[in-house]
């Protein structure tokens, strides 16, 4: 076993035991946000092994370093600890669950099928800082500036949403 | 690695958190339920772009953080409001919309 094929192994099964652990956990909120943290990491794991390691730091620094942070915040800040709230018990649940296993189940059964080719070689700088970001801010220019107005409105929703009177 | 095995982790890791948006009554569980669903396409994305050598999925998984963290600022302020009019996270509380 190579080291890639060790490290794919783990970091995907971490992160598939921890999303587990996120759905599991019924008793306490916080310890669900903490496995969200490790689901977050080792995806970003998985991503430096991909080849895009932009994408790693800002997963772990957004996803782990900013979302999951601010779950931890409002779950503290709304003291609720003690909550605890079982699996739910519907019908209509239960025939949406079935569907979407079927339709993985489906999906699978194709990928299976599927030739794999294996993935193009790619330069060494392939996904690093500089190279997505000359395709980011030559050719999808105007979607970034897009995504910052976004944040923006995000920002002033968040906090007029938030606050308990308006001015 | 090929990118088969991780699309499998991809489609899993999406699975485990529709299960969640399904079976969990906890506001907050079911929220970061819908971020491991982003996070699982976002797998998806960049195991594609590595699959073509093409940068263009890292692009669509930068514009899909920035807005899963958007959602995530505003869907708490609306999950904070909501527990100060109804002083709990059940999900089964939220009804006023309701038929």
């Amino acid at each position: 076993m190579s080291v890639e094929q060790a490290l794919f192994y783990s970091f995907g099964g971490l992160t598939l035991l921890s999303a587990l652990g996120v759905l599991i956990n019924v008793r306490n909120t916080v310890n669900a946000a903490l496995c969200l943290v490790v689901t977050m990491v080792s995806l970003a794991g998985l991503f430096i092994l991909l080849h895009a390691e932009f994408i790693g730091i800002l997963q772990v620094l957004v996803y782990a370093g900013a979302i999951v942070v601010l779950f931890v915040f409002v779950i503290m800040l709304l003291n609720l600890r003690s909550t605890s709230l079982g699996a739910e018990h519907q019908p209509v649940m239960k025939l949406l669950g079935a569907g979407l296993l079927a339709m993985a189940a489906v999906k699978l059964a194709t990928l299976l099928g599927a030739d794999r080719r294996s993935p193009a070689d790619v330069a060494p700088e392939f996904g690093t800082v500089a190279d997505v970001a000359a395709v980011l801010y030559t050719d999808y220019l105007l979607a970034v500036e897009a995504a910052g107005v976004l944040l923006l409105a995000g920002i002033v929703a968040a906090v007029v949403l938030a606050k308990r009177e308006l001015d | 690695m090929g990118t088969f095995e991780y699309q499998v982790v991809a489609g899993l890791l999406f699975l485990i958190g529709a299960a969640g948006v399904l079976i969990r009554r906890n506001l907050i569980v079911v929220f970061m339920s819908i971020e491991m669903m982003l996070n699982a396409a976002n797998l998806s994305l960049v195991a594609f772009s590595r699959q073509w050598g093409n940068l263009d999925g890292q692009v669509l998984v930068f514009m899909v953080i920035v807005v899963a963290a958007v959602e995530v600022a505003v869907g708490l302020a609306i999950l904070i409001s909501l527990i100060r009019n109804r002083d709990s996270v059940n999900v089964e509380d939220a009804t006023l919309l309701k038929w």
